[in-house]
């Protein structure tokens, strides 16, 4: 294949967006009639389509030389005005076909499994009509050849994450999250847009190339300025600390919607937005120690509020948050393929939690309640292995993938003389392995605590007993369907907050195991998060994607190891931190619970597990001030400023000329015709007026 | 200067209507049914000359064109001149095409359907000649002859307050339209002894530029009172809610979609090129007041518990920013509020149009008495949701197209204005997605799970308006084409007649620059990224 060819067949790859976008309008017009679950596998397999035109525009961008890896395919023009000019084009360059095969690829995958999850949902067509949106959305983001198409993407993810996180409407709890999730990330689009207005004004261009060739040369301060503001948007759409309060409500959605959505894909698109804007960010130089700082202050804090939640899914959205923390680091500190690299195994093993996690949650009738599961790996043998293996993977054991890739983080940000955000991200480590050695020792481990034997008996010792009599009829139990003793309202929401006790209902039968379509994935999934760290070992000539990214990155300062006794060193420290995670995690969870008393880790912390456990308070405090003071002021705005002030003052000059009317009684007839002729007189007298103006 | 169509096309869009309601007058009391199709048939006719008339509008023109002119009352310098631009020829589309709508979708006015369709025929005519007019006096005429119909459709079709609305309505306004015949009655002498000929014809008073100072800042306030309060401009809004709210569903599309567009048309048509160093003058006060509106109208519409009073704060804030974007005088800001008068109309329309629906089958629009109507009628639930984020910005549709080049032209012109819309952006989401989430979503009780869903008919008055919602955000350019020019030729207006200057970032660059340009781009295409922060330090 010629440099010619490559070109060429880059050319289309707006076919990649525009597979799951053609599944999006056939399933919202046609989802109901071709029902469940042929829509399913119409969405997943267009998606699988674009995964594979994906795979040949990888190969035709891997046939060019390598500083030529860029091509530019221009639609048509959007918006030309002014002296603005914006194509809707595409751009094919080493970070966004990485960034498509993630999405095409995990996406497919995530589908797939959805297949079986959403399975007799009554709106199964437009789940997969909102999930092929999703995707398209998210492709066009990452293909974007200038800010305004990514800014396009960046808007359509937003709007599917608050379709598929309300998704279940009827759950007051959903739809409230669905609102907070867009209004928050609206927050972040408020610095998107601003820094494109500063960005025009600047470069007078919206195009990636633009800032290419001009950011190096632009002042110093206006780089900061538009840096700060995108990564404003960063903090919404990736949940960093400060505006990270929509990812742990959004768990709301239907859990394969966690995984694509709020673990592998949209969340990332912040670290993609500081990748690729990254001419920016380097110019400034101080944007850079804010991204790299939130990042670290954001993997911290979000742990420690991982570690005490008793909810299965909301443990693994403060993960999320912990670990897209992580991806700032290494953007912050110039180690853009450490981040992007983070990005893909994140993605795997994530991925694999939350389908994991959905799986529990689908077998189990919706128990979300770790305090109340336990044991599960005999009854999810797959599901328990791929779980297992991802809390390995995510906790950094060498030499599952997850490992390499905190590796690359932490030592950039090491070698980058950052040794502040090396000290809290590495403490972080510690975190991450107790939190998810909690989740998975408490969710597939110890005692069974799903059995409502076991609150009424009260004790752990009652544990083997009920096994007794539950075990001679395990047909039974899996022919069928697991259900609560009590008959819960299908409309409430599942989720466990902190601070509640875990509620007297329990199954009545036992655990299940997905189906095939929900297996498969996974199993895949948990396959890549055990080697995917083959993509990009520190090792010479094995740095894949590092080189292979390297054009886009050119130029650019990477932090480098000074030495490989250094390097080992610092994976040695960081072994011993996981190392101590998960032996804590074991100690204290690797026998189960007892669940009529608090979780131990809860109750050691003290004050501090209650701190944690209600996520620093943060949330709370906005809520009480947007439905506080804010919403008190609003309404005074309303009720009292604009009725009683503004029309107050219309209605009494009004009044006044009604009551000046009646004292003349002639026009008290209330007519509109003797309002015209009012009016007219009176016009007549202005114009008398000019006239005299216009005479003297 | 006839027009290149030898036939007189703008005076047939000002007439037909007219003619229409009275043919509508002489149909049987008796028979409904036939007013009703005599009046949808003239509106139809309209709205053909309205897409002839676009399909022959020359883009990259930023002229009058298909002038019309005719003697009127000569003693007085009156005439007949009418003629389009890049201004007024989305504003007579959108115009010809919401009064078909409006009269399909009033197919629940049950009484005296006779007389409904002769005051809505008589509107469009009216609202015709407002956006056609190029004599100041006929102008003023069709602005003050609006009122009337309006008012006899509040009070006659309106909800509970229908009385105190519409008396409301009409006394505002026309106290707005006082100040506005007195300035161009004082225009038209001054100009008299200035150069010995009086004469309202806009294109000529436009070309002059005898007025001092200070009589241009009285003549200009003298404007901007009738067009304030019809935009309407915080704090002269008051009116709106109350009028929205008690309007019949047709009446608050027409209002929303066109009556209220009529006030930021007058700025940019009159105040503009009559006043320019006047407009100048005062575009801060404006861009502030516009800029509070944005803010405030977003604020309050959040705490209404009326579905309609809700969309109508939600208008006070987006012709916020369409009066923004007119008074950056930039020629992005010029765009974008143009562009937005074409979409705004389009989704508030819609949203409008669906909120009737839903009060037709509840009869109450009180948000907190609905609830889950998502699963009761998924449908029209669909319809509102997408009018709903065409109409918060969403880019792809019309919406963020008209926005977005606002608040970038003020933001260029005056960097903090635009900040503070910027944040307009953000409370645009909460207010609508709030009360969707009240209406739509949750367990719906007995009374909303009877609510029927959409019939084909209400599907075929709200698509269409979302379509070409959808059509012109992600497409803009044969809007955008048209309106250009027009808002060069207002900027180059400026430039010459007064000291202004536009912004540098709006700034068309000369050939010798693109070229310029174009090399680096290219010399990027082939060499890939240039190592740009060498002299960075690290």
């Amino acid at each position: 294949m010629s440099a010619i060819d490559a070109n060429d067949l880059l050319n289309t790859i707006w076919i990649v967006p525009a597979l799951p976008l053609l599944g999006a309008i056939v399933l919202l017009f046609g989802g109901r009639r071709i029902g469940d679950p042929r829509s399913g596998w119409i969405a997943t397999g267009l998606l699988f389509a674009a995964f594979i035109w994906s795979v040949v525009m990888f190969a035709a961008l891997l046939n060019l030389p390598e500083e030529s890896r860029h091509n530019t395919v221009n639609l048509f023009t959007w918006l030309e005005a002014g002296a603005l000019k914006v194509d809707l084009g595409f751009l094919a360059d080493p970070l966004s076909i990485i960034w498509i095969l993630l999405v095409t690829g995990v996406g497919s995958l995530i589908h797939l499994y959805a297949i079986g999850y959403m399975h007799t949902d009554p709106n199964f067509g437009r789940f997969f009509a909102y999930f092929n949106l999703f995707a398209a959305s998210m492709l066009v983001l990452v293909l974007a050849s200038s800010f305004l198409v990514t800014f396009l993407g960046w808007e359509g993810v937003g709007l599917c994450s608050y379709l598929l996180v309300g998704f279940w409407s009827e759950r007051r709890r959903a739809s409230t999250a669905s609102v907070k999730a867009f209004v928050t990330n609206r927050v972040g689009d408020f610095g998107f847009m601003l820094a494109m207005f500063f960005i025009v004004g600047a470069l007078g261009s919206l195009d990636y190339a633009a800032m290419s060739s001009k950011a190096a040369g632009m002042a110093q301060s206006t780089a900061t300025a538009i840096a700060l503001l995108l990564f404003l948007a960063c903090i919404g759409k990736s949940a960093q600390i400060g505006l990270h309060i929509w990812l742990p409500d959004a768990m709301e959605g239907p859990t394969p919607v966690s995984a694509l959505i709020h673990a592998a894909t949209m969340v990332t698109a912040g670290v993609f937005l500081v990748c690729r804007a990254a001419p920016f960010f380097e110019r400034s130089g101080d944007a850079m120690t804010v991204v790299a700082v939130f990042g670290a202050i954001t993997a911290l804090l979000a742990g420690t509020v991982a570690l005490v939640q008793p909810d299965i899914k909301r443990v693994l959205a403060y993960s999320t948050i912990s670990q897209l923390g992580y991806m700032f680091v290494a953007a912050g500190v110039g180690a853009y393929s450490a981040a992007v690299f983070f990005v893909l195994v994140h993605a795997f093993y994530k991925a694999t939690l939350f389908l994991g996690a959905g799986t529990v949650i689908h077998g189990t009738d919706d128990e979300q309640d770790i305090r109340h599961l336990g044991g599960l790996r005999k009854y999810l043998p797959f599901t328990g292995v791929a779980f297992i293996i991802a809390w390995m993977s995510i906790s950094g054991v060498p030499p599952l993938a997850g490992f390499w890739a905190k590796d690359a983080v932490l030592a950039s940000a090491f070698y980058a003389g950052n040794y502040f955000v090396y000290a809290v991200g590495l403490s972080a480590v510690a975190l991450t392995a107790m939190y998810m050695g909690r989740e998975t020792l408490l969710v597939f481990f110890g005692n069974e605590r799903f059995h409502p034997a076991v609150s009424a008996a009260g004790a752990t010792a009652s544990t083997t007993q009920v096994l007794e009599t539950t075990a001679p009829e395990p047909l039974v139990a899996v022919v069928t369907e697991p259900q609560r003793a009590h008959e819960h309202d299908a409309t409430a929401s599942p989720t466990v907050d902190f601070g509640t006790d875990p509620s007297p209902e329990h199954l009545s039968g036992n655990p299940q195991e997905g189906t095939r379509v929900m297996i498969v994935p996974v199993l895949i999934l948990a396959t890549f998060a055990i080697f995917a760290g083959l993509l990009d070992l520190p090792f010479t000539k094995l740095e894949f994607l590092n080189a292979f990214l390297e054009p886009v990155f050119a130029g650019f300062y990477t932090p480098e190891p000074t030495s490989f006794v250094s390097a080992l060193i610092l994976d040695v420290v960081a072994v011993l931190v996981v190392g101590i995670g998960i032996w804590i995690a074991y100690k204290t969870y690797g026998k189960g619970l007892d669940s009529t008393k608090p979780d131990p880790i809860t109750k050691r912390l003290g004050r501090l597990g209650r701190l944690f456990g209600n996520a620093w308070y943060y949330d709370k405090f906005v809520s009480a001030a947007v439905g506080g003071p804010i919403r008190k002021a609003s309404q005074w705005l309303s009720d009292v400023f604009d009725l009683k002030v503004i029309d107050g003052a219309v209605n009494g000059v009004a009044h006044l000329v009604v009551v000046a009317a009646r004292n003349m009684r002639r026009i008290q007839t209330g007519l509109v015709r003797q309002y015209a002729i009012g009016i007219v007189l009176g016009t007549v007298l202005l114009l008398l007026y000019a006239l005299a103006l216009v005479g003297g | 200067m006839m027009s290149d169509l030898g036939f007189p096309i703008l005076t047939a869009l000002i007439a037909t209507p007219i003619v229409g309601a009275l043919a509508v007058l002489c149909t049987p009391s008796k028979r409904p049914e036939i007013s009703r199709a005599v009046a949808i048939l003239t509106a139809a006719a309209t709205l053909g000359f309205a897409l002839w008339l676009l399909a022959e509008f020359e883009a990259g023109v930023g002229g009058f064109q298909f002038v019309e002119e005719a003697r009127w009352f000569d003693a007085l310098g009156v005439g007949y001149i009418v003629g389009v631009d890049g201004f007024s020829i989305f504003m007579v589309v959108i115009t010809a095409l919401l009064f078909p709508i409006g009269m399909v979708a009033s197919a629940n006015i049950g009484r005296r359907v006779k007389e409904y369709m002769f005051w809505f025929l008589l509107l469009e005519g009216a609202i015709m000649g407002i956006f056609l007019s190029l004599d100041l006096i006929a102008f003023f005429v069709f602005w003050e002859a609006m009122l009337v119909p309006m008012y006899f459709l509040i009070s006659g079709w309106g909800s509970a307050k229908r009385a105190y609305a519409s008396m409301k309505f009409f006394i505002y306004t026309a106290l707005g339209s006082a100040f506005l015949l007195a300035a161009i009655v004082a225009l038209g002498f001054l100009h008299q002894a200035d150069t010995g000929l009086l004469t309202f014809d806009y294109r000529v008073l436009a070309e002059w530029d005898g007025l001092a100072g200070g009589t241009e800042k009285w003549l200009f306030l003298g404007f901007m009172a009738a067009f304030a309060i019809k935009a309407p401009l915080f704090p002269f809004h008051t009116w709106l809610p109350d009028v929205h709210t008690e309007a019949p569903t047709a009446g608050s599309v027409v209002l929303a979609g066109v009556i209220l567009k009529m006030g930021a048309y007058g700025f940019l048509r009159f105040s503009f090129e009559l006043f320019p160093s006047a407009s100048v003058y005062f575009a801060p006060l404006i861009m502030t007041m516009a800029v509070i509106g944005i803010v405030y109208g977003s604020i309050v519409a959040a705490m209404q518990r009326d579905a309609k009073r809700l969309i109508a704060f939600s208008s006070v804030a987006h012709m916020g920013f369409i009066l923004l974007g007119i008074f950056s005088i930039t020629v992005f800001g010029l765009d974008g509020a143009a562009f937005s008068m074409v979409s705004h109309p389009l989704t508030t329309g819609s949203l409008f149009l669906v909120i009737g629906m839903l009060y037709e089958r509840r009869h109450t629009r009180d948000i907190d008495a609905f609830g889950g109507i998502w699963r009761s009628a998924p449908i029209l639930t669909t319809l509102f949701m997408i009018a709903m984020f065409a109409g918060i910005g969403l880019p792809g549709f019309s919406g963020f197209i008209g926005e977005f080049l606002s608040i970038l032209g003020a933001f260029i012109a005056h960097r903090w204005w635009g900040v503070v819309a910027t944040i307009g952006v953000v409370l645009g989401a909460v207010y609508m997605l709030w009360m969707f989430q009240r209406v739509f979503t949750g367990v719906p009780n007995e009374e909303n799970a009877k609510v029927k869903d959409v019939n084909l008919r209400e599907i075929a008055v709200v698509a269409p308006l979302l379509l070409i919602s959808l059509f012109i955000g992600i497409h803009p350019s044969p809007v955008l084409d048209r309106i250009e020019p027009t808002a060069r030729r207002v900027i180059n207006n400026f430039e010459q007649k007064t000291d202004y200057g536009q912004p540098d970032a709006d700034r068309v660059p000369s050939p010798s620059e693109i070229a310029e340009e174009k090399e680096k781009i290219e010399q990027y295409d082939t060499e890939g990224p240039s190592s740009p922060h060498e002299d960075v330090p690290k």
